[in-house]
């Protein structure tokens, strides 16, 4: 048996988390000495090869960073290079891309409770397994996923990598008669998501709670998705161009993704449970529902209950696409201009898994000079090591075996999305 | 007989045409228990040693040690397939073959000593022999369920090898090129989308790599009359299949 005052914990490859990634963390005489979530995904350098390109061009390139979030990728290139170019997309344009991003939210969301997390909380590898025993949830899971899809289907052409968004709106916006038949699935899956937020409220969910500082996207009067003003919940508040100023990011040694700090202040959280602490007043009226009768209450700082806030904003999500789709009107030309000048321009969209800024030089010639783009993995980055370190603490008396697989569960509260972040990871508790 | 065993690899990718199988959600069970999913680490952390019937392959080959990971799992794999842009052409990240990496490294990190990269993004087919490809920035999931069904069936995938052009006329979307002047990829671009942006009333950006054996100077001509210069021309092929080889092929054809 291991001696448990000084161990090494490791997993090699963590499994159902998006990208390549490990954990390491070492315990020496009763303390927990080193916390690494090492990510070891190969850089793809984005931000070096977009130089050159045309400005027309990030969300088409960015997309690709992320097979799970592109919506949220082509959202914040488009909105940080219509605002280097002066315009600013709003309406039934902006409409139509939050209706986008519901579908993007529907989709990872489902993934992530049904496919990723839930087999952690009712001890199964995955969904397949899981299924054998309760097909018909695991058949409801698939079946959100897939209104999400196809709800991207219709605006965005494809799920994966959508080809009908473009700088200054859509290439061909659709038709009444064409959103109605997501309409009627849209009414129906109402059901399923509170089915899933009902579901997933009955995990057992282990006690544990964290300080870290929550930043979010805040535009009052709704839950904000596609756009808004950075806000955390210690009363900082800074426009998106001020982004850089306030968000400091670290290269570290055993990361490929760099790791981002509140200037001054520290580690902070972004993601599901952060944009409820700051905007669960603006959630649709069902969603409103489903979190009190899950006891929510206004603040979520469990990250194990992460699982409950994705499920309510997949409530969230659903309520809000039917509220779009029911009072669309297809705009009269499906984009705007939106001619190059030379300026800089800033973007900050909610990806599913937290904000995620962009950020674009253009020279008059409307080719790009620089890009920076901050995802939200590489934000949580230092709070998902805190958390670890505090969990690992707390559970020094379990055997090697049960703490790894705690901590991998840990990790996956942050559906950490290493592909974004570098830019994977691999689990490493060492107990020498 | 056992079910036959599926892994699902992963190099440099964005995860996208791994995500294609779970995106199979009507026929994900259905799939689940004629195959038994034998590594797949994006959905469950269950891993069964090899060998394996059939490995997926997603990504390009970027790192040293990725050159020796792709050796390992050729060696447990009897059926290779190499799925999308990335692991058929290298992907958008294969714009690195066409600059200094070095710089690259530098320009996205402050301490580029810390990070291990080749200087070129390379197919899977680079390094090891590939059974089939999927073409694709993501693949299309009906290619990827026959490909799977017919491994299944032990027969040979039905994949087509002509272009885009093929799918606009049997979805009856008029053509772009002649009918709205707008600068379309389609002609020299492998099908297997269904033609889906010249549906939305946009020119096919390639995102399925080029048709092999098409004659490109047709289109080239075309394509400059509509007003693109030899560096728009340049931009337009330099993207997710940037380094296939019938594409560099075309981009020559193209400088004047
Ligand atoms: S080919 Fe495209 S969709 Fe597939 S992994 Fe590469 S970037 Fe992603
Ligand atoms: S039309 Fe061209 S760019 Fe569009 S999805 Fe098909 S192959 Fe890709």
């Amino acid at each position: 048996m291991t001696h448990r005052e000084d161990r090494l914990l490791t997993v090699g490859s963590l499994s159902r988390v998006e990208g390549e990634g490990a954990m390491h963390v070492r315990v020496d005489g009763g303390q927990v000495t080193d916390v690494r979530l090492e990510i070891y995904e190969p850089p793809r350098f984005f931000e070096a090869l977009l130089r050159g390109r045309r400005y027309t061009e990030p969300p088409d390139i960015t997309a690709r960073i992320c097979g799970i979030c592109p919506v949220a990728y082509q959202m914040s290139a488009c909105q940080a290079i219509e605002d280097a170019c002066g315009v600013r997309v709003d309406g039934p344009l902006n409409d139509l891309r939050r209706l986008l991003y519901c579908g993007e939210w529907i989709s990872s969301h489902a993934l992530h409770i049904y496919l990723l997390h839930a087999p952690d909380f009712l001890g199964y590898p995955d969904a397949i397994a899981l299924a054998r025993d309760a097909r018909d949830i695991v058949e409801r899971g698939l079946a959100l996923k897939k209104l999400g899809n196809d709800l991207m289907t219709v605006v965005g052409g494809r799920a994966i990598h959508p080809v009908n968004v473009r700088v200054g709106g859509f290439y061909r916006v659709p038709t009444r008669t064409a959103l109605a038949p997501i309409a009627a699935r849209l009414r129906l899956a109402l059901d399923d998501a509170m089915a899933t937020v009902a579901w997933v409220a009955g995990f057992d969910i282990p006690d544990f709670d964290h300080d870290h500082e929550l930043l979010a996207l805040v535009e009052p009067g709704t839950y904000a998705i596609e756009r808004g003003v950075p806000h955390t919940d210690g009363g900082l508040v800074f426009p998106v161009r001020a982004f850089e100023q306030h968000i400091i990011e670290e290269q570290v040694p055993h990361s490929t993704a760099l790791h981002a700090r509140l200037a001054g202040r520290g580690r902070y959280l972004t993601g599901p449970t952060a944009r409820y602490a700051l905007n669960h007043r603006w959630l649709s009226p069902l969603a409103r529902q489903a979190a009190s009768v899950a006891g929510l209450g206004t603040r979520c700082r469990n990250p194990f209950q992460s699982i409950v806030v994705r499920a309510v904003e997949l409530v969230h999500a659903i309520e809000e696409a039917l509220r779009i789709v029911t009072e669309y009107e297809p705009p009269p030309r499906p984009f705007i201009d939106v001619p190059s000048q030379d300026g800089v321009g800033f973007g900050a969209t909610e990806a599913p898994r937290g904000t995620l800024f962009h950020r674009y030089s253009v020279g008059a010639d409307g080719l790009i000079r620089s890009a920076r783009i901050v995802p939200p993995t590489s934000q949580n980055q230092a709070a998902v090591e805190d958390d670890l370190r505090r969990f690992v603490t707390g559970r020094l008396d379990l055997d090697t075996e049960r703490l790894t697989h705690a901590c991998e569960q840990a990790i996956r509260n942050y559906d950490p999305c290493i592909s974004c972040a570098t830019h994977f990871l691999d689990l490493v508790v060492e107990r020498t | 007989m056992d079910a036959p065993t599926l892994a699902v690899w992963k190099f440099a990718s964005c995860d996208g045409c791994q995500l294609t199988l779970l995106d199979c959600e009507d026929d994900l069970l259905m799939l689940a228990g004629r195959i038994k999913i034998a590594h797949f680490l994006e959905a469950s952390s269950a891993t069964v040693a090899g060998p394996y019937d059939v490995s997926l392959v997603e990504g390009s080959v970027t790192t040293p040690s990725d050159v020796e990971r792709v050796k390992r799992i050729r060696a447990q794999s009897k059926a290779l397939v190499a799925i999308g842009a990335c692991a058929t052409a290298g992907g958008i990240q294969a714009l690195r073959n066409f600059a200094d990496v070095d710089e690259f490294r530098s320009v996205v990190y402050a301490r580029p000593d810390y990070i291990q990269t080749l200087a070129r993004s390379e197919p899977i087919s680079t390094y090891v022999p590939v059974d089939y490809e999927l073409r694709g920035c993501p693949i299309d999931r009906g290619q990827l369920l026959e490909l799977l069904g017919a491994l299944l069936a032990g027969r040979r995938p039905q994949l087509p090898v002509h272009s885009v052009c093929f799918e606009c006329k049997a979805r009856g979307t008029p053509c772009l090129l002649v009918a709205a002047g707008t600068p379309c990829l389609g002609p020299v671009t492998q099908a297997g989308c269904g033609a889906i942006c010249p549906a939305y009333g946009r020119g096919c950006y390639g995102c399925f790599g080029p048709v092999a054996a098409t004659d490109p100077r047709a289109l080239l001509a075309k394509l400059r009359a509509l007003g693109m210069s030899a560096d728009d021309l340049r931009r337009a092929f330099r993207t997710f299949n940037a380094a296939a080889p019938a594409l560099a092929a075309i981009e020559e054809t193209s400088e004047p």
